[in-house]
């Protein structure tokens, strides 16, 4: 398709065009040299996220005793089917969850097991740097490390 | 020459080794500039990590030149492949040896000149030995065997047999103000006084006596050194890389230099031929007498004001680049045969009346 721009008589001379074009660029340069500029540079500053934010899972533990009491709520409701727990009963006849894994390659970080949990037991922390060299699925020993403050 | 003394010999080499050592430090640096310089104007921040303001950027970027594995494809023909960059970058160093960067200086008996060779044709020399660049870039498209590399040296040479026409006749117009073709005179012959406006002298500047003529030779300097916005020898989004598409390693960085240095000795010949060479900038004569020195310091300020000018439009090249996109090919040609030639013939006439009417 043809599209004709309508060209004033100045414009067709290039000039103060690119003078126009040229007094942009240096309005950026200068903001940007003496300004400071919207990078922020990451591993000395980062960004602030929300207390919202939902990011790597853990469970919570009081007086080093998981809140999880098996009752398979978060599996049932999650929707990517990443949560995996076998239960088991202690000594004093409370359902515990002897394996409690979480496939973090499935996980679509929606937070529903958070919201379904009536133990305030899973959580999801703020901590989003969480890439590693190979698969993980997240062991209840792994998850049992208190990362947040939620 | 018969009668040169162990000492005018020193000198002689000294002024080389200077010369080059400058010229051998501008890609490293301008590779600097042009990458933060791009970056701030893009609101980015550019390489900031190695050394303070990621000045030592450019050294690890040498090491890896260095250390890069040097193929030479199967395909190509190998002297020619590996004779190009070197065809390319020895023309842009012998460039700049007629440039001046200070006045002669009078040292006793003897005096001394601020560049390698004072020639009675600089002028001539540099258009004779910029012109054989183009060889290099040809012979890399052509022993590549590559239909890019090709494609981006046919460009190329279309584009400098082109603009060399309207560059040549610009330069005309400064030749017949200040009748000479030694650099080191026209220069001189810029330090005259054009117009006294009450405290304010405006010099003999060849911007003040040839706008015309500076826009012309300004625009044509950007396409002989294959800078944006007519860098389609390279249009990476047309012909991948054009010329330098099979060149890897040190080859490819000796082109990358080539380019860098070209643009110095553009910017050395705009402001030699057109903003006073190594007149002083405005207020540095004031300078001058307020500190009292003498014919040293004269010499010393003199090369500052020449390279404070070349430092601009090294910068005004990487300004350009980063605020305006290539050119369409046929706009390229358009540019060049219709509007720059006709202008620049246009400038000689001007020039040729207004010199018939004493203006200038």
């Amino acid at each position: 398709m043809l599209i004709k721009n309508k060209t004033g008589f100045f414009q067709r001379f290039y000039l103060v065009e690119i003078l126009k074009g040229l007094a942009i660029t240096k309005k950026h340069f200068l903001k940007n040299l003496f300004g400071k500029t919207v990078t922020i540079q990451y591993p000395e500053e980062r960004r602030q996220y929300s207390d919202r934010f939902r990011g790597m899972h853990y469970i919570k533990a009081t007086n080093g005793v998981e809140n999880c009491t098996a009752c398979m709520l978060c599996p049932t409701v999650c929707p990517a089917e990443c949560i995996h727990i076998v239960a088991g009963e202690r000594p004093d006849k409370e359902k515990y969850p002897v394996k409690f894994e979480i496939d973090v390659l499935r996980c679509c970080f929606c937070g529903m097991c958070e919201e379904a949990c009536p133990k305030d037991a899973i959580k999801l922390s703020t901590i989003y740097e969480m890439s590693v060299a190979q698969r993980t699925v997240y062991t209840k020993d792994y998850l049992l490390e208190q990362r947040g403050n939620k | 020459m018969s009668s040169m003394t162990l000492l005018d010999w020193a000198i002689l080499v000294g002024k080389c080794v200077i010369t080059t050592l400058i010229m051998l430090q501008i890609a490293p640096i301008m590779a600097w500039v042009e990458r933060r310089g791009s970056a701030l104007m893009q609101n980015r921040l550019g390489p900031n990590r190695i050394g303070p303001f990621g000045l030592l950027q450019s050294l690890c970027d040498g090491v890896k030149f260095i250390f890069k594995e040097d193929p030479v494809p199967g395909h190509v023909n190998a002297f020619y492949y590996v004779l190009a960059p070197l065809v390319s970058l020895v023309p842009a160093f012998m460039t700049f040896a007629v440039i001046p960067w200070a006045a002669p200086l009078e040292l006793g008996d003897r005096t001394i000149t601020f560049q390698v060779a004072n020639l009675n044709v600089g002028l001539l020399y540099i258009f004779a030995i910029a012109s054989l660049g183009v060889y290099g870039i040809i012979m890399a498209g052509w022993a590549s065997n590559n239909k890019y590399s090709l494609l981006g040296s046919l460009r190329s040479s279309c584009q400098m047999i082109s603009y060399e026409l309207s560059m040549g006749l610009s330069v005309v117009g400064i030749l017949m103000v200040f009748s000479s073709v030694n650099l080191t005179d026209i220069a001189l012959a810029q330090g005259q006084t054009l117009l006294q406006l009450g405290p304010v002298a405006i010099p003999k500047w060849g911007f003040f006596v040839q706008p015309l003529g500076f826009l012309i030779f300004c625009t044509a300097a950007f396409a002989e050194t294959n800078r944006l916005p007519f860098d389609l020898p390279e249009g990476e989004s047309e012909i991948v890389a054009g010329y330098h598409l099979e060149y890897g390693s040190m080859k490819f960085a000796v082109f990358m230099m080539a380019e860098y240095v070209n643009m110095f000795t553009a910017s050395g010949l705009m402001a030699t031929l057109y903003f006073g060479g190594f007149q002083l900038l405005p207020g540095m004569s004031q300078l001058h007498e307020a500190i009292g020195g003498g014919a040293g310091i004269m010499a010393a300020l003199q090369a500052a004001s020449f390279f404070a000018k070349v430092a601009f439009f090294m910068w005004f090249f990487v300004w350009v680049r980063w605020t305006l996109p290539r050119f369409r090919y046929d706009q390229l040609m358009d540019l060049g045969w219709k509007v720059m030639l006709p202008l620049s013939l246009l400038n000689i006439f001007l020039t040729g009346a207004l010199m018939y009417a004493k203006v200038i």
